[in-house]
């Protein structure tokens, strides 16, 4: 086993190496003049000039993708050409917002779908099924934003149980943080959730269908054992990695959740960029999201290493 | 052509299967794309307005006979805009469904059969699909002037991995089976054996994920531009007058919800008909 988490550590490098680059291209690929994009409609040549020379467009590739590259290893991801502050420090001042919703996401998301899940892969074929099938096929398809503002017209504009926009940090007591963080957090998961769910379903169906489940049925085993012994142990490991893939959901879904409650996160870091052209900043964002979530998948693989004897490298 | 016609007739027959009305769900997903598409194509005539006409009349108006849907902030009116964000939508969403599918198909058959290709090729890929589609089209929408045609170029290459693994996949798994290797046997052309035989293979499958793509397509352009990293504002789509209606969503929330629930509907029937298409195609995974 230790030789399989080290062979996955190691396989992880040449990912995220052609993240880097596909990352640091863009730049060379975009069509057109990304300099002169960047700098406006309304700049001078020489201002064009200076942006080229501050991305680094005026040198050769590989030269500047090695520089860049030994910037990034020691921590410095560049700086924003608005703000002259390293991104770094901007990513770093925007984190907590960004992260307390996707972690109070994935607790809602696990916490429902997987039950949801299970329920519907019991209960196969019911009307049960199918309401949990048809949620999670509207969860898939109405955007994040269409969710949130739905639920924020329902819950804080008619009925005013909760606030609109707005985040409060879990400094100032967990209640106000919940209170501001739960409706963008149920927006955020609706997608995430029909997937889970739909795997969830997926997976207990076909452990459910195995030999060990009829044998343990004809000892006489109760329905709850069986699912939660039985089924649901040898149908986590799709569950787990879904969970892991499904992170680029809330990555993704988190710049624009943010946008709709006004939650001063790395999202709004990332629109605030878009609209000033602010390349270094989007880059740099980009880069940690995906690095983010390379690791979350390794991070998953070797759980479920752990959590299955069967997997044995 | 003679490649696919002897393997293209079941899938035909499937597809054309669909329409016995077997599936009911199916059926209205196919009926509600169809008037989609009418609606994008006869917009001019379906009592619309120029949509990016600033009326002088009333601004931020409540719907009413004259403006079915009310009219925006700068008093343009919000039923023409909707009905022109349809063609937005659909031609980005097929658009890159089309492209991604045969560029994917492309890169996945090479992958799956020059070995030596295979590792760089996926690696790639890997690295791809390992940026969250929205940023990496951020990311490149912001090196670019607006434009759908940019839209379309940084959706395709965030969904091309997808594509490419799943052809890749098929042609690993077609490259087992003794038919090809009976082909191989008779001394048969590599590209020839791609083309048919194994190629075939991977028609079914591409066709469901193609359908799913056209989706998430959607989906990415109306949160692209919701965000003012997607299509110029001056072009009307459903995410842009979404974005529009963002300021004043509180007290006029039918500003943002008559284009969501058209986003909705659409990309809901879409997805339906993918995964219709999937139960037909693979039994197996029917209900999952």
């Amino acid at each position: 086993m230790l030789f399989y988490a080290a062979k996955r550590i190691i396989y992880t490098i040449p990912v995220m190496l052609v993240v880097a680059i596909v990352v640091f291209s863009l730049l060379y690929l975009a069509p057109g003049d990304p300099a002169a994009v960047i700098a406006g409609e309304q700049a001078t040549p020489q201002q064009v000039e200076l942006v080229r020379a501050s991305l680094g467009l005026d040198r050769p590739f590989l030269v500047r993708f090695l520089e860049w590259i030994g910037q990034i290893l020691s921590g410095d991801l560049g700086t924003s050409i608005f703000s002259n502050l390293p991104v770094s420090q901007l990513i770093l001042q925007r984190i907590e917002p960004t992260l307390s919703l996707m972690v109070l996401t994935l607790i809602i998301a696990v916490g429902l779908a997987v039950p949801l899940g299970i329920l519907a892969a019991w209960q196969h074929n019911t009307k049960t099924d199918k309401c949990v099938m048809t949620f999670a096929a509207f969860g898939f398809s109405v955007p994040v934003f269409v969710v949130g503002y739905s639920l924020a017209y329902v819950f804080a504009v008619q009925l005013k149980w909760l606030p609109v926009q707005g985040f409060t940090p879990i400094s100032q007591g967990l209640g106000p943080f919940l209170r501001n963080l739960i409706l963008p957090a149920m927006a955020l998961g609706s997608a995430y959730i029909a997937l889970i769910a739909r795997i969830t379903r997926a997976a207990m169906l076909e452990a459910l269908a195995q030999d060990y489940v009829r044998t343990a049925r004809a000892k006489g085993l109760n329905q709850f054992m069986i699912l939660s012994l039985h089924v649901f142990k040898n149908a986590a490991l799709p569950v787990v990695t879904v969970v892991g893939i499904g992170v680029a959901l809330l990555i993704s879904g988190s710049v624009i959740t943010e946008s709709v409650f006004a939650i001063p996160g790395l999202g709004r870091l990332t629109v605030d960029a878009i609209l000033r052209r602010d390349y270094p900043v989007i880059q740099g964002v980009v880069l940690m999201f995906s690095m983010v979530y390379v690791l979350v998948n390794l991070a998953v693989d070797l759980i479920y290493t752990l959590i299955d004897p069967r997997i044995r490298y | 052509m003679s490649a696919i016609s002897e393997t293209s007739p079941p899938v035909l027959r499937r597809v054309a299967g669909l329409f016995i009305w077997r599936d009911p769900v199916m059926s209205i997903s196919v009926v509600v794309v169809l008037i989609l598409v009418v609606m994008a194509l006869a917009a001019p005539w379906l009592g619309t307005v120029n949509p990016g006409q600033l009326a002088a009349g009333p601004r931020a108006a409540l719907p009413s006979a004259a403006h079915w849907f009310g009219t925006d902030m700068l008093g343009r009116d919000v039923y023409s805009r909707v009905v022109y964000g349809a063609r937005v939508s659909l031609v980005i969403g097929s658009a890159v469904a089309v492209i991604s599918v045969v560029i994917g198909l492309v890169i996945g058959l090479v992958a799956g059969s020059v070995r030596w290709l295979d590792g760089v090729i996926m690696r790639i890929m890997d690295g791809l699909m390992s940026i969250p589609s929205i940023l990496l089209a951020i990311a490149l929408t912001a090196l670019t002037r607006g434009s759908v045609q940019n839209v379309i170029l940084a959706i395709t290459i965030a969904e091309l991995p997808r594509v490419a693994r799943l052809v890749r996949g098929a042609v690993l798994t077609a490259r087992e089976q003794t038919y090809v290797d009976a082909a191989i046997t008779t001394g048969l052309p590599l590209t020839w054996i791609m083309i048919r035989h194994i190629m075939p293979n991977t028609l079914a499958p591409l066709m469901v994920q193609g359908t799913h793509i056209f989706a998430h397509a959607m989906l990415i352009e109306a949160g692209l531009s919701f965000i003012g990293a997607g299509t110029p504002p001056n072009i009307p789509s459903w995410g842009n007058i979404m974005a529009e209606g963002r300021a004043l969503w509180q007290i006029k929330p039918y500003l943002v919800f008559f284009p969501a629930i058209f986003l909705s509907c659409a990309v809901l029937a879409v997805n339906m008909i993918g995964d219709g298409l999937r139960d037909r195609f693979d039994p197996r995974m029917r209900g999952t």
